[in-house]
């Protein structure tokens, strides 16, 4: 059919409008955002303009660009000890990724794995995986982790650990809702008489239906974890001062707030940003994939 | 329950190293060492350890803060009631706040209230909270003068740090109540209420609203939860005297006997909160009363 309504209109309101419409349907801005992130982090060491790590005295407080005093030289400014923040948030969204990534990656499929093996065997194995995910929830996250750091001192490695165990719990809850409800159907059946072993079925034929779940589950949890990192770091429990953490560089400029307060602002609204388009991503990915989980994540 | 927490703790605690390591300095010699092994009980096998450490901590007896000298147990009574009333304050606001504006936003999907609603969620879901708090002391401490910067006096020293703390919260109590508003306004018996002349506040408010209240009050038990590690960042940032501040001198010190009392209590208080709510269910929902 042809839509008449268009032809009254100009041709720069008609491209409007389908622009509008794009932007409306598609995460295009959050999508952006992301691909930025990654771009940025991937090539972290060409983009940086100096070393994020080199600071000197005499460029300490220097204003970002936009404000009386800024030069070009340090487009974000500098921070308390002189050092570039561009070149520092440049550095710190490497850390945002790896992170992220990594905590992802392993949390999803250790999760996905408990998950499905409760959901489909049941019983005890279901009873242990379960009560282990209650005590996980229980437990105030930030005051372990804090306790940890004193008990084993700070290391990115260490914090991403520690992610991992307090992030796998979501997967594997909602896989094993999602493998509790393939496990009825006729195909597992058919698979069981045909003599296939539990593992074989769990990895064959239930995996493939709990993958986008897992999607879905790890888009919405991106966000969050992004800011627990923040959060520890900023406690002085994540990363190590050295790293330029977005959270620790908050932390940096919490003292100077009176006098270089974008010290603490700038990193503050490049997590905002980060995790602002990761939350749009991880609701559209739901309502577009898998509407169910409106309620469940 | 509580028994895996004090076990995660207990061996939180032994994971650590010899506990010794953490009272005696490098001067101590052999001797005093083998005191303090028998007076700590290290001479015992492990499982006698942690019941006599239960034992102590049944009586609220988690040894000597390593800081402060004194029995955590005071500590935290002293410090308590800063974190609560913040607590307190925050939980009303995100309440008062998040359930009717999700209700509001349900109603009047697709308005310009919707679109408020929904922003002011967005960004109280991804901006840190540290952040917020640090930029509403800059804007409205520094720069207008209108708000103590930190440290607990009046009630107004309470605005900031209530507000940093209630928005997150809020934002999750708006959604999840606009959704479940937005489930059960699609119900058959909404519109048998519409048909048969109820007002459209009575329709709003006695019939989608009680049904919608069930997936609210689950959230309010993990936003309890979240407060335990809320108050811990706010107090951090406005210097309240609460027990936030306390474990963070504690984990700054190295202070164990302290930090495990704080987790201790921190598991207490949730399961509690979890125990509630289920006691609210049966209130709300007559068919979990019948089985």
């Amino acid at each position: 059919m042809i839509n008449t309504s268009n032809i009254l209109k100009p041709n720069y309101v008609v491209a409007l409008e389908k622009s509008w419409y794009l932007f409306r349907k598609y995460p295009i801005i959050p999508l952006g955002v992301f691909f930025l992130l990654v771009f940025v982090a991937i090539f972290a060491p060409i983009l940086a303009p100096l070393d994020p790590a080199q600071g000197s005295i005499r460029t300490r407080h220097i204003p970002p660009v936009w404000l009386e005093g800024g030069t070009a030289a340090h487009f974000f400014g500098t921070d308390s000890l002189g050092r570039d923040m561009l070149s520092r948030v440049i550095y710190g969204a490497r850390i945002v990724v790896m992170v992220a990534v990594s905590v992802i990656f392993a949390g999803g499929i250790f999760g996905t794995i408990i998950g499905m093996f409760a959901g489909y065997l049941g019983g005890l194995v279901d009873e242990i995986a379960m009560r282990i995910v209650d005590l996980l929830l229980a437990m105030p996250f930030l005051l372990v982790a804090l306790t940890v750091v004193i008990v084993f001192g700070q290391s990115l490695t260490q914090m991403i650990i520690l992610l991992i165990i307090f992030s796998w719990d979501n997967f594997a809850r909602v896989v094993r809702a999602e493998s509790l409800r393939i496990k009825g159907d006729a195909y597992i059946d058919a698979a069981r008489i045909a003599g296939a072993s539990d593992i074989r079925i769990v990895f064959r034929h239930i995996l493939p239906g709990v993958f986008g779940v897992v999607l879905i589950v790890a888009s919405l949890r991106v966000g969050q974890l992004i800011l627990i990192e923040a959060t520890l770091s900023f406690l002085g429990a994540g990363l190590p001062k050295s790293v330029p953490a977005w959270g620790v560089m908050v932390a940096d400029g919490q003292g100077w707030i009176t006098t270089a307060w974008w010290i603490a602002a700038i990193p503050g609204i490049m997590i905002f940003a980060v995790v602002m388009s990761f939350n749009f991503l991880g609701d559209w990915m739901r309502d577009y994939f898998d509407p169910r989980l409106r309620q469940s994540a | 329950m509580l028994l895996l927490i004090s076990i995660f703790v207990f061996s939180l605690s032994r994971a650590s190293g010899d506990p010794r390591n953490l009272y005696l300095d490098e001067y101590a010699t052999d001797e005093m060492y083998e005191a303090w092994g028998i007076k700590l009980g290290l001479d015992k096998p492990l499982y006698i350890q942690y019941l006599t450490w239960l034992r102590d901590v049944m009586r609220a007896d988690f040894g000597e803060s390593l800081y402060h000298n004194r029995e955590p147990y005071d500590l935290i009574k002293e410090r308590l009631p800063a974190t609560v009333s913040l607590a307190a304050i925050a939980f009303c606001w995100a309440i008062l706040v998040g359930v009717p504006l999700g209700v509001l936003s349900a109603v009047k999907r697709g308005t310009f209230v919707d679109y408020f609603a929904r922003g002011f969620a967005l960004l109280g879901q991804a901006m840190p909270v540290f952040w917020v708090a640090l930029m509403s002391i800059l804007i409205f401490s520094v720069e207008l003068g209108w708000l103590p910067t930190s440290r607990k006096s009046g009630l107004d020293s309470y605005i900031m740090p209530a507000l940093c703390l209630g928005w997150l919260p809020a934002a999750a109590l708006l959604r999840i109540t606009r959704g479940s508003m937005l489930e059960i306004l699609d119900g058959e018996f909404i519109k048998l209420a519409r048909a048969k002349g109820v007002s459209p506040i009575g329709v709003i408010w006695k019939h989608a609203f009680r049904n919608a209240l069930i997936a609210p009050v689950t959230m309010a038990a993990i936003i309890i939860a979240s407060f335990l590690t809320g108050t811990v960042v706010i107090e951090a940032v406005f210097a309240w005297p609460g027990l936030g501040g306390l474990s963070i001198d504690a984990i700054k010190n190295n202070d164990f006997p302290m930090m495990s009392a704080i987790i201790l209590l921190f598991g207490v208080f949730y399961l509690a909160a979890n125990m509630l709510v289920d006691l609210l269910y049966m209130v709300l929902d007559p068919r979990v009363r019948v089985e």
